[in-house]
């Protein structure tokens, strides 16, 4: 992107001001370089979402914005039904509320180091992962819808995980208002044996170690120390979500609100027919998300029961970072309740804010931040300003540099997992080509992209984490 | 003549079918589209399914025809090599043929998750045929 095009504000805050049908500004949050680099699709997506009637403020990018389908990849934008505001399935995206999960373990890297394989392969064996894998729970039509309604807190009530994991998931791991009936048949036909599976492609389970603490006080309160041990789970609302995005894409391109700068800006107004039955699908889509990590936490307990009795794993937290979710925040010296949209961003409640645990409104809310197999991912702390900047919202991942078949070329699976092995990282995949496609260097560079988001306050980097087991689907 | 090819998309891929006809496009697309997730020289057309779906165009037809295959592939865990399809006005009789998904045999790399209405286009190309593309979520 032409950084000569925007109009700087400071070093990490850039604006396309409102001409034509914008409705708000357009406010991309990244360095000179990361701007550089990002696509000129991200910008004429930030200036197309910013046409759309009940937005509020302006439509933001994070710092690992990239295209995507409508909204850019790591877009965020609040809508007001009271002003006519909008509902847009692309900018929820596919894999509804698709999101990390981080637990400590109990255990340090060295403690790892004599077990690192053993548990590596109890974990790929433990956790279906890949194209067409399946896994073990089926549910019946009552079940799916009661799994749908209730979300993690459903899973715990049937054995996988425990009542405490709830309180470190956002929503205490229940999207109230979900509508079952509002779910087609499809959607959860495609369910049917895709619960506690991870799913393919950037989705993975690791070992990571604490390779870096910024901010002590954050880190204690997170219960975080140098060398500590974590799990971390990436993953989504597998085939129901997928297939809910599908369905309702296609109702929002057909009946949906007009007039549109582009079809793929697909959406309705909140206070529609259609808006409120993608509402309540897409709730229970994202109680599928939280239910699906709840039931692979399980699994991992189990792996790790088996291999390292001792281990004690514990919820850090979740997030979820394809959602759209009624938040309450100060527009024009007034409270109002806004539909905010996060489209592969990260919300980031800063110090105080009533939503967040009681264990953690002191501090602020942990920010998962995926990164790639190879490298490292953060975790960060969400600060008091972010809300005034953009809605309490932060990046959510490296973003890629290189297109699949770019990597294919570059990169073949089993030299990737050769090479990771010699820097201590065991990779654990069913697909070579999945691997290369997914290789470290076909991905930006996420150290940049924590750096940025803690330039621009939107959240404050609290550890690094490096991977020393990734399952890659 | 009929063929498929991807175009580069951020953090995902993008189908595109040429032939000579729509429904040739359509059918090129769908090997694009089973192209991402396996290496299709690998699979047999040894099953058939058959999907039917309707949309009030030819370009959202499209979407709805790659999406058909898309759960195909999801609920029967299968891969797809073969593709014939028939259109008659807004709606579209298609077969698909493959097998069951074999993680080795079929080099299988990443699971569709949809397609979409990013970089959606059907239509006459410079040669006269016909150009059926739009970017796959993966």
């Amino acid at each position: 992107m032409d950084r000569h095009t925007l109009e700087r504000h400071s070093d990490f805050e850039w604006w396309i001001k409102p001409t034509g049908e914008m409705r708000v500004p357009g406010i991309i949050y990244a360095g000179e370089k990361l701007i550089e680099d990002m696509d000129e699709k991200v910008r004429e997506q930030v200036t197309n979402v910013a046409t759309l009637p009940g937005i509020q403020r302006a439509s933001y990018a994070m710092p690992d914005a990239h295209w995507g389908y409508g909204f850019p990849i790591g877009g965020v934008a609040a809508f007001d039904p009271e002003e006519g505001g909008v509902i847009s399935a692309g900018g929820v995206g596919f894999d509804i509320s698709c999101g990390v999960r981080t637990l400590h373990t109990g255990l340090t890297a060295d403690e790892l180091k004599p077990i690192q394989e053993d548990l590596a392969e109890a974990l790929f064996h433990s956790v279906p992962a890949g194209v067409g894998s399946t896994g073990a729970i089926s549910l019946s039509e009552r079940e799916m819808d009661e799994m749908l309604s209730g979300g993690a807190q459903w899973a715990v009530e049937h054995g996988y995980g425990l009542a405490e994991d709830l309180e470190r998931i956002e929503e205490s791991g229940r999207a109230s208002g979900a509508k079952p009936e509002c779910v087609s048949h499809a959607a959860k036909k495609r369910q049917a044996e895709e619960m506690g599976t991870l799913g393919s492609g950037n989705h993975y389970l690791e070992i990571q170690r604490v390779a870096e603490i910024f901010d002590a006080k954050s880190a204690e309160a997170f219960g975080l120390k140098q060398d500590d041990l974590v799990l971390s789970i990436h993953c989504g609302s597998r085939g129901l979500g997928h297939q809910v995005g599908t369905d309702y894409l296609k109702s929002m391109v057909i009946d949906g609100y007009r007039p549109i700068p582009d079809r793929e800006l697909a959406c309705a107004p909140i206070r529609s027919e259609l808006g409120q039955h993608y509402l309540g699908a897409m709730r229970a889509a994202t109680n599928c998300a939280l239910a699906n990590r709840q039931i692979i936490t399980h699994l991992a307990r189990g792996a790790f029961q088996r291999i390292v009795p001792k281990a004690n794993l514990t919820l850090l937290y979740d997030v979820s970072h394809n959602t759209c979710k009624i938040e309450v925040h100060d527009v024009d010296g007034s409270r109002r309740e806004l539909f905010v949209h996060r489209k592969g961003a990260t919300r980031a409640f800063g110090p105080g804010h009533p939503d967040l645990t009681p264990s953690l409104r002191e501090i602020g809310q942990p920010v998962l931040i995926g990164g790639t197999m190879g490298t490292e991912s953060y975790i960060l702390v969400g600060t008091t300003e972010g809300e005034k900047l953009a809605f309490s919202s932060a990046c959510h991942g490296a973003g890629r540099a290189m297109s699949r078949t770019q990597a294919m070329k570059h990169w073949r699976g089993r030299q990737v997992i050769d090479e990771l092995r010699e820097h201590g990282v065991l990779i654990r995949s069913r697909s070579f080509r999945g691997v290369a496609e997914e290789a470290p260097g076909a991905y930006k560079d996420v150290n940049a992209v924590a750096e940025a988001a803690e330039h621009a306050n939107l959240a404050r980097r609290v550890a690094r984490l490096v991977p020393l087991i990734c399952v890659k689907g | 003549m009929a063929r498929w090819e991807h175009f580069a998309h951020g953090a995902d891929v993008g189908v595109r079918g040429l032939g000579d006809s729509v429904e040739q496009a359509f059918e090129q697309a769908a090997l694009a589209l089973s192209a991402v997730a396996a290496d299709i020289s690998t699979i047999a057309p040894s099953e058939t399914v058959e999907v039917h779906c309707e949309a009030p165009d030819l370009e959202l037809l499209f979407v709805s025809w790659l999406n058909a295959v898309v759960y195909e592939m999801a609920v029967r865990k299968m891969v797809f090599s073969r593709f014939r399809v028939a259109i008659t006005g807004s709606s579209l009789t298609g077969s698909l043929a493959g097998e069951k998904i074999d993680t080795q045999r079929h080099d299988v790399a990443v699971e569709v998750k949809g397609a979409t209405v990013t970089a959606l286009k059907v239509e006459r190309a410079a040669d006269g045929g016909w150009i059926a593309q739009c970017v796959v979520d993966v």
